[in-house]
């Protein structure tokens, strides 16, 4: 199964569309102070008009630069914030009308906002999940033993969250996100502010997660490192609006980005010439050549080594925010 | 993967459908069933019960800093009271209304406003919590938010209000004249009751305001403590348009003037009919359903734009 099919094959039993939505607007009234007392009314539409279908299990990121809509719209998919149109369900509920009957059923980590509570130890957080969510006793145990285990938490449960480091305190949240067992799990940037080791350990906690308990991920972030590893399918929105879903190489031919091969020669030499590339930086007897990431290194490569004195060469991935953020601009200047 | 997802799917719904549920859990909470007003009052006792005892624990985390704050708590209540004591002793009356008959006011009013803040005298944090964003947090919860919030910041050490109010009404009981009818006595218990009810409808309907209006804790401060601090003094000490707005406005007239002047055989500034004296609980109650309507509408409104 591709990820390209799975915007297409909507109808393909309830699991294709465990998240569905169509349409879905949310606009703001925003009122601004012009004057002493004069004030103007004007309408912000955050989101505007979303369709999408994320299949259960399915791990996707949801990036966008900041004001774009993504909070907005994760807000809507958790039922804190009612669309203003649109249609929307999760696991078959809409979020907006039945709240607390969806809650029982999604995991939600904000990532700059902790739920545990500050002074008490980390267990006694997860304790109040334990009633509040009605967890049955046994699969709280088993639960719990998971991420303790999985999270590297054992030495931190009895310790009051304030003394937590960001990192321990997001492994904290996450595991609490998912003792109740969610079948969603919302993460809102499960990254900000953590160091290499920390992001590596709650990487790979939601790699396994999604991969043995088939819990379906939307995660949001602004580290697309997070999404290189976790997520094969992407969705780009700006402006309210979805402006690409797929795969994350598929991003690439879409913001026309360019691999970089980069060569060592024998001594310097004024810029290359060949076909199907161009020479975007020189620096001594090494040069950078941009060709579309679409195309094939292989015959750019042959075609240099048959021409010039070839000693090293290296190819350079796309970086996917500048691809990004060339999407973007395009939007903009369009 | 697939099949053994879908099995995860059935359990789960034939858990629903067989009462599979935690044993602590009534029936009618579970996942599915319509919740009705009784199950989600039960949920939100539950809630609150939860949290208030997490806060409880919090606040221990700190015992000095609990007990200091608890007997800085009863200690200014107390010298609130000093200041009523210093006026007697240059007056033997406040508005015709000799010391005991004034303690009596005054305990009555500071023990029902003393219970609503010790229970949900947070509220008036709301508007930080949606200035700050942690409102959304409670609204991920599988309880009602009403609840999350009124046990938000749940501290004992407001007992101390509740202390020294019980001890000035305890005091007036014994030292006020009154010719004691079993009506006059069932009416103080009545009284401290419905006036709790009746200020934790004024914090309720304020914080729901506060949805639209994000810095008006100290507009909901004016009529929790400001109406407060009002009836602890009798009503023939302020002007009539003060006691009409107290009586027909903002009702915490009902709280202890109504139902107090009766016990004390005074009459009320305005005609009203004696009956009116025993109407507390009847107010209590809808002030309580307008405010959760308040409260309804305001979440509404913050779940439709926001913030």
């Amino acid at each position: 199964m591709t990820t390209a099919e799975h915007t297409t094959d909507i109808d393909d039993g309830p699991d294709a569309g465990f998240i569905a939505l169509d349409g879905v607007e949310k606009v703001f009234d925003v009122r601004r102070k012009t004057g002493f007392l004069r004030r103007e009314r004007h309408q912000v539409r955050a989101v505007d008009g979303i369709t999408f279908r994320v299949r259960r299990g399915e791990m996707v990121g949801y990036i966008g630069p900041n004001g774009a809509g993504k909070s907005t719209t994760i807000k809507m998919l958790t039922g804190i914030l009612t669309p203003s149109g649109g249609r929307l369900r999760v696991a078959g509920i809409d979020p907006a009308r039945e709240r607390t009957r969806l809650a029982r059923r999604i995991g939600v980590v904000f990532g700059q906002r902790t739920t545990l509570w500050w002074d008490l130890p980390l267990i006694d957080s997860y304790r109040l999940m334990h009633r509040m969510y009605r967890i049955p006793d046994r699969r709280y145990a088993e639960n719990l033993d998971r991420c303790v285990q999985l999270l590297d938490l054992a030495d931190l449960l009895d310790v009051p969250v304030r003394q937590l480091s960001l990192g321990q305190r997001m492994r904290g949240d996450i595991a609490a996100a998912l003792l109740h067992d969610p079948e969603v799990l919302y993460l809102d940037e499960p990254t900000i502010g953590l160091d290499v080791v920390s992001k590596a350990k709650v990487r790979e906690f939601l790699r396994d997660l999604n991969a043995e308990a088939g819990t379906t991920v939307l995660l949001t972030t602004h580290d697309l490192t997070d999404i290189e590893q976790l997520c094969r399918r992407v969705m780009v929105i700006d402006h309210g609006r979805l402006m690409y879903d797929g795969p994350l190489d598929g991003l690439h031919e879409v913001g026309e980005s360019e691999r970089t091969l980069v060569v060592d020669l024998e001594r310097e030499l004024p810029p290359l010439e060949v076909e199907s590339a161009r020479v975007v930086k020189v620096e001594g007897p090494r040069q950078w050549l941009a060709f579309p990431a679409a195309a094939s290194a292989a015959p750019l490569v042959a075609a240099v080594a048959a021409r010039y004195p070839l000693v090293d060469l290296s190819v350079r991935e796309p970086d996917i925010e500048a691809v990004i953020a060339k999407m973007y601009a395009d939007r903009v200047t369009s | 993967m697939a099949e053994r997802l879908r099995q995860h799917d059935t359990r789960q719904e034939a858990g629903a459908a067989a009462g599979d549920v935690p044993r602590e859990a009534p029936s009618g909470l579970r996942d599915g069933t319509p919740e009705g007003p009784l199950t989600r009052a039960l949920d939100g006792l539950r809630a609150y019960r939860m949290i208030s005892a997490m806060w409880i624990r919090s606040t221990m985390a700190y015992r000095a800093s609990f007990a200091m704050t608890t007997f800085g708590n009863f200690a200014a209540t107390v010298l609130d009271f000093v200041a009523i004591l210093l006026m007697f002793s240059q007056v033997d009356a406040l508005g015709g209304y000799g010391l005991a008959e004034v303690a009596f006011l005054y305990g009555a009013a500071s023990t029902a406003f003393g219970l609503a803040d010790l229970a949900i005298g947070s509220m008036d944090r709301l508007g930080r919590r949606v200035r700050d964003g942690t409102l959304d947090t409670l609204l991920v919860r599988p309880a009602p938010v009403l609840a999350q919030v009124a046990a938000d910041r749940f501290a004992l050490r407001r007992l101390g209000r509740v202390t020294q109010g019980l001890l000035i009404l305890g005091y007036a009981l014994f030292a006020v004249d009154i010719a004691w009818t079993p009506l006059k006595v069932l009416m103080i218990p009545l009284m401290v009751v419905s006036g709790a009810a009746i200020f934790a409808a004024v914090f309720v309907a304020g914080a729901a305001f506060q949805f639209v209006a994000q810095d008006a804790s100290e507009v909901q401060n004016a009529f929790t403590y400001g109406g407060n601090t009002l009836l602890q003094y009798p009503p023939t000490v302020f002007g009539k348009d003060m006691v009409r707005g107290a009586t027909f406005l903002v009702p915490i007239a009902f709280v202890n003037w109504l139902p107090g002047l009766y016990v004390l055989g005074r009459p009320y500034p305005l005609a009203l009919p004696t009956w009116a004296a025993f109407t507390p609980p009847l107010v209590a109650v809808a002030c309580c359903a307008l405010a959760g309507l308040a409260w309804r509408a305001g979440l509404r409104s913050y779940r439709s734009t926001g913030s």
